[in-house]
């Protein structure tokens, strides 16, 4: 089984559940943002607080859940935004 | 310019960056931290950003605004880190031609922004609370609190 090493960054309120911003998961292939996250469901068991399906986005863009990751992406979990 | 800021917002240099001959019309929006979050009160409150999604989604929104051509200009400042009641927490200001397409610039740049880009606010309450504000979940809030009235 190969895998590939992804980037992971926690925004905000995940942050702080999760007790981490960010960190590095070999995550098995083909990966898609849906495999990265049950990947940080079963390394992090205060990750069953989040939602079902998570906002992600991968390299600072919007990502739907069936998106393919590549090698060295940016993911990226984020909460219901808030600004303004 | 960056979007996100940690220093206080300041509007003239705003209004200078979009100020052109041929903009008759500048419209401005300002958001400010306010002292109450449904019906609690507040002390002030954090804020944080995925800083380079957020400089990218805010760069896509002002250009879908600008429509390409030369029909506005528009600049947006938000701050992060912490902020006191009435501070300004977010400035939009947008120049066109004519008043009525710079409301519409505005008003659509604020709009989206706050739909689109990865800000979070973090409110500390004046009972020791502490919350991050999540808007999906203010409507069930609202409608909980409605019943409870009832």
């Amino acid at each position: 089984m190969t895998t590939l090493t992804v980037r992971l960054r926690y925004l905000a309120r995940y942050a702080e559940l999760l007790g981490v911003e960010g960190e590095e998961l070999a995550v098995a292939e083909p990966v898609t943002v849906e495999r990265v996250v049950d990947a940080v469901r079963a390394k992090h068991p205060a990750a069953s607080q989040l939602p079902a399906k998570p906002l992600c986005a991968v390299n600072f863009r919007q990502a739907l859940w069936g998106d393919r990751v590549a090698a060295g992406d940016e993911v990226a979990l984020l909460p219901p935004v808030a600004g303004g | 310019m960056k979007v996100l800021t940690e220093l206080p917002i300041r509007l003239d240099p705003l209004i200078d960056r979009v100020r052109a001959p041929d903009r008759g019309g500048i419209a401005i929006f300002l958001g400010l931290v306010r002292d109450h979050h449904q019906g609690k009160q507040v002390l002030g409150l954090d804020y944080s950003a995925y800083g380079e999604m957020a400089e990218a989604e805010t760069a896509k929104i002002i250009a879908e605004a600008e429509g390409g051509g030369q029909r506005a200009r528009v600049v947006v400042q938000h701050r992060v880190g912490s902020l006191t009641i009435g501070d300004t927490a977010v400035a939009v200001v947008a120049a066109a031609a004519h008043r009525g397409e710079a409301f519409e610039a505005c008003r659509y740049v604020i709009e989206e922004l706050k739909k689109r880009v990865p800000v979070w606010k973090k409110e500390f309450f004046v009972d020791g609370t502490v919350e991050w504000v999540d808007p999906t979940a203010s409507e069930q809030t609202l409608r909980r609190s409605d019943a409870r009235d009832v």
